[in-house]
């Protein structure tokens, strides 16, 4: 990459011209010191940042992983090893098993529901309409605000009797039930999925725009000639086309929908009778609240476990043929 | 795009229709929440639909005559501020040789921060908060929040970063190369400058999710050291009863973050595209 630097040209003063040469060796990295001054240069420039990673990102995983062998309530020295006796007692405690399967609902109904709502959206705002730009604008503005904002205002929005959402509802004749949305177990979850869409689709359709904007104008104008339907445009050409998007949209909103917790935390708490617990909100009341580290410790491996199993099995079932694709 | 024809492209009412449903939805929380604010508790209890009759200042007063609520958001402006400054000159200097310089190690090297992306913060958080009050002694301060933050938000920092770098001609760089300029100098001088776009692009993303961060500052800053989010949420629950005031208070602390994003919209919009591309 450095190599047109060693067709510096050569000056006509003969010493001037040798200090040249060596300065491009020095350069090109090929002498020793050169060499070793490179390697310094590289380690001044990475330390910040391994640095840093290595304090608050590896460090705090590590202790989590060794945590979790031990019984530990938090304070004094950790020396009370159990071996695996924590992680038999997460993956026995029912709260734990229905955190998962809450991400888990929350993972699968959100690619079910935000991509093709997502996806339909986009495909509107791409068309020639009035006020595209301010449309687009809107739609992210959920996005953009902090989900323990969003969720105190829906919280109002939502509360039994006060609420807005029951006035609305009520005139269309919609039953609320008596506890409200949030405090009905059976629909708590649902709700705060409601939510969460409300707060996320913005950045699908955001994303998928920018995808769809990328389609060459020539590809639908050849099909239309042909006789292709709009529908039938955006299905075999537009919406192929996008699927590299799609894929890593999925991906992202994968990973986000495991670490859950804000929303759900301002939301519900994690109520009502543990209906809304996510492996985040478990792991935060298990270690802070009631200073069970050790537990918190397995959770924390078995959420982390969960996320890698699946992005690496996303990035070699599908994300791979993007790569490949690529090169 | 003119070419394309009639009928085609472009929107019948249904397309309208739809729009509309849209952008009432989106935007329908929204506008509860500042109407709410210029209502009294008792207009809202009487019908929670209705418009404010009559319009009332003194919870939006309330909230800006508070000392706490100017309290929050200094913390929060600070906090971010610091999370930004250290995760993007701490991400652009990582990214800068990842990009520039040719060696064994620097395929395995950008793995680690691709890697990073897949630690949630939350996974780790337990133990954070153990080694941010009792080892390093930095609970309840701004430091102690914006430096993990920082380390978290460097992954993709790093990420969106180092292509954005190889990208740029590399031929003002050789140049000052031969006329004898270090590597360092040529960084600073160079290097930084042209990048300054795709610094601000992941600027703005650290700045953004430090802002809004809840689960950590929640763990580690109490009382006065508290942020915006953690205000709103405990306004919240103190002031239940106060509706109006809670609206009021949330609607405020929406501001900031709204005009940061018209603001930077371009910016944050090409940054998650180029995250995504990435």
């Amino acid at each position: 990459m450095t190599t047109p630097v060693t067709a510096a040209p050569e000056a006509t003063d003969p010493g001037a011209a040798v200090t040249r040469r060596a300065e491009a060796r020095r350069v090109t990295g090929r002498s020793k010191a050169g060499k070793r001054r490179q390697r310094l240069e590289i380690a001044l420039f990475v330390a910040p940042a391994l640095v840093l990673m290595a304090i608050f990102v590896v460090y705090p995983v590590y202790s989590a992983a060794r945590m979790s062998l031990y019984r530990w309530k938090g304070f004094g020295p950790m020396v009370d090893f159990v071996g695996l006796q924590n992680y038999v007692r997460v993956l026995g405690d029912d709260v734990f098993t229905d955190a998962v399967m809450h991400n888990f609902i929350i993972v699968f109904a959100s690619i079910l529901v935000q991509l093709p709502l997502g996806l339909a959206l986009a495909l509107l705002l791409n068309r020639r309409i009035r006020g595209r730009g301010l449309l687009r604008t809107i739609i992210f503005v959920p996005y953009v605000l902090a989900e323990v904002i969003a969720g105190v205002v829906w919280f109002q929005l939502l509360q039994p009797r006060t609420g807005l959402l029951e006035t609305v509802l009520g005139a269309v004749g919609i039953p609320v039930p008596e506890q409200g949305f949030l405090g009905t177990p059976d629909l708590a979850l649902t709700t705060v999925f409601v939510v969460l869409t409300w707060k996320y689709l913005g950045l699908a359709v955001l994303l998928f725009l920018a995808g769809l904007q990328g389609v060459p104008d020539e590809l639908h104008e050849a099909a239309q000639l042909d006789g292709a339907s709009w529908w039938q445009v955006q299905r075999r050409i537009a919406i192929p086309l996008i699927a590299p998007t799609i894929r890593t949209w999925i991906f992202l909103s994968m990973i986000g929908s495991l670490q859950l917790f804000d929303m759900v935390w301002i939301l519900t708490g994690g109520g009502p009778a543990n209906a809304t617990t996510t492996m985040a909100t478990y792991l935060i009341s298990q270690g802070t609240q009631s200073g069970n580290f050790g537990v918190a410790g397995a959770a924390s491996v078995v959420l982390f476990l969960i996320g890698f199993a699946m992005a690496v099995a996303y990035q070699f079932l599908v994300l791979r043929r993007d790569t490949k694709e690529n090169a | 795009m003119a070419k394309r024809s009639t009928a085609y492209g472009r929107g019948g009412p249904l397309v309208y229709l739809i729009a509309a449903v849209v952008v009432a939805l989106t935007l329908g929380p929204v506008l509860y929440g500042a109407l709410g604010g210029f209502r009294s508790n008792e207009q809202l209890a009487r019908d929670p639909a209705a418009l404010p009759d009559p319009w009332l200042a003194r919870n939006y007063e309330g909230v800006l005559t508070n000392s706490s609520f100017w309290t929050y958001a200094l913390n929060s402006t600070v906090i971010a501020l610091i999370t930004t400054v250290v995760a993007v000159l701490a991400g652009v200097m990582a990214a800068y040789p990842l990009a520039r310089y040719q060696f064994k190690l620097r395929e395995p090297l950008f793995l680690v921060f691709v890697l990073g992306l897949l630690f949630p913060a939350a996974v780790a958080i337990v133990p954070l908060f153990i080694l941010i009050t009792r080892d390093l002694q930095l609970g309840n301060t701004w430091w102690g929040v914006a430096l993990p933050q920082a380390a978290f938000a460097l992954p993709v920092t790093v990420v969106i970063l180092r292509p954005f770098l190889m990208a740029l001609p590399k031929e003002l760089e050789e140049a000052a190369m031969i006329d004898g300029a270090s590597r360092i100098r040529i960084f600073w001088r160079i290097a930084l400058p042209l990048s300054m776009p795709g610094l601000v692009t992941v600027g703005v993303l650290a700045f953004v999710a430090s802002w809004n961060a809840y689960l950590l500052p929640l763990l580690l800053l109490q009382g006065e050291m508290r942020t915006l989010p953690l205000g709103v949420a405990d306004f919240s629950t103190q002031y239940s009863a106060d509706t109006a005031g809670v609206l009021a208070f949330t609607t405020i602390a929406m501001i900031p973050a709204l005009i940061l994003f018209l603001a930077m919209q371009r910016r944050i919009v090409s940054g998650l595209q180029g995250a995504v591309k990435g």
